[in-house]
């Protein structure tokens, strides 16, 4: 504290207060960012580490699923559907592309252009991420043992808490019978 | 509330210790002398029954850390091995397994004669908080543990529990890859949830020292909610309640043995002997018993994000109980309306947990067909859970603090010692 007398008496010395605030507010600021860039790292650590980023595609031999079946298989920790549709489940999806849908989007939007039969999709149920059982549901297409998501054969939300229809990855086919995910 | 102390070093080296640093007359001002109402009754005892539970679980934690592999490809195999090579482990492991469960027993007792007799009402709102903060921590640590064997209930209700924070908007997924440490619940998850699990008990036991603190800053409540008065009201911690606590734990540690000894599994789930799979979840998948009723609150909302919200709010609730109350009679022992509707909020705690282990679309009367309201049929479990969920904040938002500006109570002793030496109130 700056005694006022002193400086009354001696107007030139003492201290200024305002030299002092900026010392306090620059030790302050110091302190801050020195407290914040030392967080930075222990935080930074939980998240995906460079082996996990580094994440190596996955190629799948579609000839071995029949019509009507599905494999799942592992991508990324994740359940990864490859669904062989038949005619009437993919007329069902079609049929209802104008049906009330949480998240509303046409089955050609679902599949690649002339692989109608084949849906790929990321297995986990968009509400709490369990694995969605194949066939089961009101509209026979998945559903999620969890709190009761039904998705249609396009992979749709129809009913249930699930806000979203079942993810689709990035993927290409490499031939008629050989596809790459990721 | 302890006023001075009486502590009186009889050897010179508690004197010589008195002067340097005073544990012993901490411990004599905090246990022995220290005074407690004297019409406490049993639902007093959990307090000291939850300090047992905290000292069970982190001696058999400690030694379960000893043999466990914190590893995607090995926990599950060493928590078998725990169970048929080490020594006595099968005996450790169904102690923590089982005192998790116990530990719950205890502290739901304790919070619902907090709630009865209105332990959380001023001068105990701070004491009330430090243990609803316990309660947040207790149910982290419990879940980190079910997690840790990896087994089908472990790895997904770790994907469920973990997925919730996705539903909040924007932060939601950096939040659960945050948490994840990868795209799933995976190899570093697990090893995240085993360093957390071994860290937060000891953060409990310190948030408990805060909580034993203020309960000796501002005393114990009891029955009449009438804080004593004189020394008439009060008796010496040793031996009345030390005594009364002692037969309490024990009374606790014959049901703790009953379970450990012939029912180890009663209060676990089957598939979690089954070695964690991601690519097929379980077709009932239900958390542990404790977390019943928020799951079923958590389902009877149909959307994700106020399902979340539901689930932390009824947490909340209690948080905010001190100010939602606005009675001015502390225990419910004089308010007849309150008991009421204070029994319909037990049944309907323990109707939520019903129907949190039941599939949403069940029917409650089997065979019984309804109308379909909204999304389901009435008669379903689903339907259950929302007028449940209903009553459950109703009566935090709307009984507590309506109730207590329209009842008219009954009358209040003006001391502890006055019922007790008097005729009047023999209930409870």
């Amino acid at each position: 504290m700056v005694d006022p007398a002193a400086n009354a008496a001696n107007p030139s010395g003492g201290e200024d207060p305002s030299r002092r605030d900026f010392i306090h507010i620059a030790a302050i600021t110091a302190a801050a960012v020195g407290g914040a860039a030392v967080a930075w790292p222990f935080i930074a650590q939980m998240n995906p580490s460079a082996d996990t980023m580094a994440l190596a595609s996955v190629e799948y031999d579609l000839s071995k699923i029949e019509p009507g079946m599905q494999v799942t298989i592992n991508w990324r920790g994740k359940p990864l559907f490859i669904r062989n549709r038949t005619q009437a489940q993919i007329d069902a999806a079609v049929k209802d592309d104008t049906a009330s849908m949480p998240d509303p989007q046409a089955d050609a939007e679902r599949h690649k252009d002339g692989k109608a039969q084949w849906l790929v999709l990321v297995g986990s149920c968009t509400h709490l991420g369990c694995v969605p059982t194949v066939g089961g549901g009101d509209y026979q297409g998945w559903f999620c043992p969890c709190h009761g998501s039904h998705y249609d054969t396009s992979g749709r939300i129809r009913k249930g808490p699930a806000p979203l229809n079942l993810a689709v990855p990035e993927y290409a086919f490499l031939s008629d019978t050989k596809v790459k995910i990721g | 509330m302890s006023g001075h102390s009486t502590y009186q070093p009889k050897s010179a080296f508690t004197r010589w210790m008195d002067a340097r640093l005073p544990v012993g007359r901490l411990v004599w001002d905090s246990f022995v002398d220290y005074p407690t109402p004297r019409n406490l009754n049993y639902w007093w005892t959990f307090g000291g029954i939850l300090s047992l539970c905290l000292g069970v679980q982190i001696i058999t934690g400690i030694v379960l850390a000893m043999h466990y592999t914190p590893s995607a490809a090995g926990a599950f195999n060493s928590v078998e091995h725990i169970m048929r090579n080490v020594n006595y482990g099968w005996l450790i492991r169904y102690i923590h397994a089982n005192g998790a469960s116990m530990f719950f027993i205890a502290v739901y007792l304790h919070m619902f004669r907090g709630l009865y007799y209105g332990s959380y009402k001023a001068p105990r709102e701070v004491l009330w908080i430090l243990g609803c903060v316990i309660y947040g921590l207790m149910m982290a640590t419990a879940f980190m543990g079910y997690v840790l064997p990896w087994g089908q209930m472990s790895f997904h209700g770790a994907v469920v529990i973990t997925n919730l924070l996705g539903a909040f908007p924007i932060v939601g997924e950096t939040i659960t890859t945050l948490l994840w440490g990868g795209f799933a619940v995976d190899e570093p998850t697990l090893k995240r949830f085993f360093s957390l699990h071994y860290l937060l008990p000891f953060v409990i036991a310190g948030v408990v020292v805060l909580h034993v603190w203020a309960l000796h800053v501002v005393g114990q409540n009891n029955p009449t909610g009438v804080d004593p008065k004189s020394k008439a009201d009060t008796v010496p911690f040793t031996p009345y309640a030390t005594v009364k606590d002692g037969f309490a734990m024990s009374v606790f540690l014959i049901l703790f043995a009953t379970f450990v000894f012939y029912m180890p599994n009663a209060l676990g789930h089957a598939d979690n002997y089954i070695p964690a799979n991601p690519l097929v979840t379980p077709a009932h998948i239900v958390p542990e018993w404790y977390f019943l009723p928020f799951y079923a609150i958590l389902r009877a909302v149909p959307d994700k994000l106020m399902g979340v919200l539901a689930m932390f709010g009824a947490i909340g609730c209690l948080f905010a109980l001190p100010w939602l109350d606005t009675s001015k009679v502390k225990s419910m022992r004089y308010r007849p309306q309150a008991q009421l509707y204070f029994v319909i909020f037990v049944v309907i705690c323990w109707i939520l947990g019903v129907c949190g282990g039941k599939l949403p679309d069940d029917q409650v009367i089997p065979g019984l067909s309804t109308f379909k309201l909204f999304d389901s049929e009435l008669n379903s479990y689903v339907w259950l859970s929302r007028f449940a969920t209903l009553y459950y904040f109703a009566y935090f938002l709307v009984v507590m603090p309506v109730l207590g500006l329209i009842e008219k109570p009954r009358p209040v002793p003006e001391t502890i010692s006055s019922p007790v030496l008097g005729d009047s109130d023999k209930k409870d």
